[in-house]
């Protein structure tokens, strides 16, 4: 048997492991809309930490920090710090979103802003932004697909034919599972990332260099720059590292998909807890940083840092290892992007389509529809995926500068009684217009920030003045008849 | 809330004070030890289920 057959067999093996885990799970629960989309809100501490701290180890963790790593150097560390502090800031205002979902029988993002600000058409157009901004996310995954499996075959497999097979089980994926089945399976990708962080982001210093003390010495007398800000850079300073890391933290649960998971919690102290162990999930990471900063010394002259951890796994261990962590690196492209796909469809559906073209449509109906749109989803993202060479985080921060833009709209609408839809609504659509016009013109980092938070100070800056000069409404977060016990 | 923001402050506003390569502490530069640390304090400053 050749390498590249025993690496692909080892992967696709994982695969069928991993999807026929999510076919049971998801089997065994009779699913109407509620259930498909947040999991009948009856999930515990348990599952949930699965389903939300899960998404840190997405292929932009996998192979987007290790090449950001291998590529740029010191700005890579914001990663880290979005996330540690994207937990902690959830401890404030998570529990308070599941418990105005509750009350109104949100399911999605839209829902919150319909009901906050009285506004359908506010609801379909964050629908809408929503799910233009999760296709980038989603191409990230469907792109790190194509890498494994473009790597394992020892460049048999062509990238787009690469691509185009981890969509297709990504889709398949989304059919058999649900969201039940994909949290089941998320725990499996935990696992297997787990192994896969620890095994080489020791393993690989170790082989080279005799350990990660000696490996960053090598690498601070070969190039000591590229270890602090702004690295291999020349604009990602401090300055773009802190608009950066406010940026993320503050958007991390604006993403449609994680907002939709508070829902699913069973109670807002649920999501205290686990906002207070949720940064300890980020241990590993660095691990994963250290395989990219090795590359550097024993594969140089890469042109795509996102090929540095397979690559290096390639040089270093047999074929049957590459597909194992081809496996693990399959899965974790595999469940973010079955839970994108899902969530995309159904809030396109759901918050956008029925209320704007077809107010009669039933649950069922809508669920019929999001499942179609589930291919139609996957196809748009593998023609962005296959047509453009943005590397993993680019793709990442691209949506982040989009769904944050959301983010004044959910904080002043739990905590700031006098904020009006004509603010909210102004404030999102120059936002959103404002991270449009910079990413296209290439004008990403802006006066040394982050282009998406330059435009989430506009977008907050209009709503704010916008709402002091526009007559509010009643809040119906205020209304205190249906007491929850989530307090 | 000001609890909250001690670790705002220590891995995002005063990133000029820690981002740089020396001291190395335990074989790391010494802004990914700083970083590394503050995944382990953060948690520190950090009837329905029936």
């Amino acid at each position: 048997m050749s390498p590249s057959a025993i690496a692909l067999s080892v992967i696709f093996g994982i695969v069928l492991v991993g999807s026929t885990a999510g076919f049971i799970a998801g089997t065994r629960h009779k699913m109407n809309l509620e259930q498909w989309t947040v999991g009948g809100r009856g999930f515990g501490l348990v599952l949930v930490w699965l389903l939300m701290a899960g998404e840190v180890y997405t292929t932009f963790a996998f192979l987007g920090a290790s090449g950001w790593a291998y590529s740029r150097g010191g700005p890579t560390l914001y990663i880290i710090a979005y996330l540690v502090l994207a937990y902690a800031g959830s401890f404030y205002f998570l529990p308070n979103i599941w418990e105005v979902g509750k009350k109104f029988s949100m399911q999605t993002e839209s829902d919150y802003f319909e009901k906050r600000y009285g506004s359908k058409l506010m609801g379909a157009f964050v629908a809408l932004v929503g799910v233009i901004f999760i296709i980038p996310y989603l191409q990230l995954q469907v792109t790190g697909l194509g890498l494994i499996v473009n790597v394992a075959s020892f460049n048999g497999i062509d990238r787009s034919t690469a691509m185009a097979i981890g969509m297709a089980l990504v889709a398949g994926f989304v059919f058999s599972s649900g969201v039940r089945g994909v949290a089941w399976v998320s725990a499996l990708k935990d696992v297997l990332m787990l192994f896969a962080a620890i095994f080489l982001g020791i393993g690989i210093p170790y082989a080279y260099f005799g350990g990660i003390g000696e490996m960053f010495t090598a690498l601070a007398n070969l190039n000591p720059s590229h270890l602090v800000m702004p690295g291999s850079t020349k604009n990602m300073g401090h300055s773009w590292y802190i608009s950066t890391v406010l940026l993320t933290s503050f958007g991390f649960y604006m993403w449609p998909h994680l907002f939709g998971a508070t829902f699913t919690a069973k109670s807002g102290n649920t999501l205290r807890r686990n906002s207070v162990i949720m940064p300890l999930y980020t241990i590993s990471l660095p691990l994963i940083f250290f395989v990219g900063f090795a590359s550097i010394m024993v594969i140089p002259g890469l042109s795509n840092g996102d090929m540095s951890l397979l690559t290096v796994v390639q040089k270093t261990y047999p074929a049957w290892f590459l597909g194992l962590i081809g496996g693990a690196g399959a899965i974790t492209a595999m469940v973010p992007a079955a839970i994108l796909t899902l969530t995309a469809s159904t809030l396109f559906v759901k918050n956008f389509y029925r209320p704007v073209f077809a107010p009669s449509m039933t649950d069922d109906q809508v669920a019929k529809m999001a499942k179609i749109l589930v291919v139609v989803i996957s196809a748009i993202t593998l023609y962005f995926a296959i047509y453009s060479s943005t590397t993993l985080v680019s793709l990442l921060l691209l949506g982040y500068a989009g769904v944050t833009q959301f983010f004044p709209g959910v904080i002043f609408g739990l905590y700031w009684r006098r904020v009006t839809l004509a603010g909210v609504f102004t404030g999102m659509i120059v936002g959103v217009a404002t991270v449009a016009f910079l990413s296209l013109n290439k004008m990403d980092p802006f006066l040394g920030l982050n282009a998406g938070f330059f435009a989430l100070c506009v977008n907050m800056a209009i709503t704010v003045v916008l709402s002091l000069l526009t007559p509010m409404r009643a809040n119906p977060f205020d209304d205190d008849a249906e007491v929850v016990a989530a307090k | 809330l000001a609890v909250g923001l001690i670790p705002f402050v220590a891995v995002c506003f005063s990133v000029p004070l820690w981002d740089r390569l020396y001291p190395m502490v335990l074989g790391l530069p010494f802004n990914l030890f700083w970083l590394i640390s503050w995944i382990l304090l953060t948690p520190l400053c950090m009837e329905v289920t029936k």
